[in-house]
């Protein structure tokens, strides 16, 4: 582990989350939205979560032993269970208890 | 301390107590499982705050990605802070001194706060809204230090822990998925990102899939406008 890069990183991270939260009140100074902004507010945030989701996937080999079923499982049980209760705590906890036994106990 | 408004914010905090003490918790699990020791749990809670934005941070941490990649990633997802931002210009704008941190606190729970209420009759404007966002970092740098704490001291097996990661987005996508009546976004993002893992490989999908969703949510604009008009 590089520890300056590691403080680099952590620095990069706060520096643009910094910059996220603050350039809107450099930027814009009336409560009117530029309309492309407004649009982009609306559909990126489910667009990249749908990227997010793929990218933490991506060191899973479907052709390779256990070909992704564990992954399938829990995304499964997680998504089930949001749309049945809609606590995302229980199942973000409880998916990733179910995960862990997969790969710990059962693949 | 003004009690008033203390006692006015507190239970309307709540919620994200319980909240950011479990994910905060699930946070410092997962870096302690990379071999980074509680303060640097601490230091990240309390500079960069934000629980994608952190939880993206560890997976950039172990495998030691560069600082470019780690900049457009950070943007890419955690963009919607702009929005933030932008819907709390006219709210926060007499604000007063403590107007920064309060800007720096904005994550998705303390803004959905935030955004919604108002102070009851009586009570210091800047100190509610001061204490609501000071509350909310507080429970997320306690659970993010107990988290790592209780990783690196207690010895069991974490393999399979970074699954939370993949848990909170899959749960935010549902999420959004079903308060969306246009899902095309949602595809346009998974169809755009296993396409460039496929043609780009897994160490470097990430940049291509960003301009890839880009590009077509641009275009989709285009076409949008023009059914609308």
């Amino acid at each position: 582990m590089d520890l300056t890069h590691s403080a680099l990183i952590v620095a990069v991270v706060a520096l643009v989350m910094a910059a996220l939260r603050f350039a809107p009140f450099f930027v814009f100074n009336s409560e009117e939205t530029p309309p492309i902004i407004a649009y982009l507010s609306r559909v990126l945030p489910c667009a990249i979560m749908g990227m997010l989701v793929i990218y933490c996937l991506k060191g899973v080999s479907l052709v390779t032993f256990p070909h992704g079923i564990p992954e399938a499982i829990a995304i499964v049980f997680v998504a089930l269970s949001y749309v049945w209760k809609r606590n995302t705590l229980a199942s973000i906890a409880l998916g990733t208890v179910l995960y862990m036994v997969l790969v710990q106990v059962v693949f | 301390m003004d009690k008033k408004a203390f006692k006015a914010a507190f239970p309307l905090t709540m919620p994200v107590f319980a909240g950011y003490l479990v994910l905060g918790m699930g946070f410092g699990i997962l870096l302690s499982s990379k071999g980074y020791s509680f303060l640097w749990a601490f230091v990240m809670s309390l500079t960069i705050y934000g629980g994608s934005a952190q939880y993206v941070a560890v997976d950039l941490l172990s495998g030691g990605a560069s600082l470019i990649s780690t900049a457009l990633l950070t943007f890419m997802v955690n963009a919607r802070y702009l929005f933030y931002g932008v819907s709390m210009i006219e709210k926060y704008k007499h604000i007063g001194k403590i107007k920064p941190y309060l800007i720096f606190g904005l994550t998705d729970e303390t803004y959905s706060l935030v955004c919604t209420t108002e102070p009851p009759e009586g009570v210091d404007r800047k100190k509610f809204f001061f204490y609501i966002t000071i509350l909310d970092q507080s429970y997320w740098l306690l659970g993010s230090v107990i988290g790592a704490i209780a990783g690196s001291t207690i010895a069991f097996n974490t393999e399979g822990v970074d699954f939370a990661m993949t848990a909170l987005f899959v749960v935010i996508f549902i999420d959004q998925w079903l308060s969306h009546k246009d899902h095309r976004p949602a595809v346009i993002g998974l169809i755009s990102t296993i396409i460039c893992l496929v043609i780009f490989g897994a160490e470097s999908f990430l940049i291509p899939a960003m301009i890839v969703i880009s590009a077509a949510l641009l275009i989709m604009r285009g076409t949008l406008s023009k059914e609308a008009m």
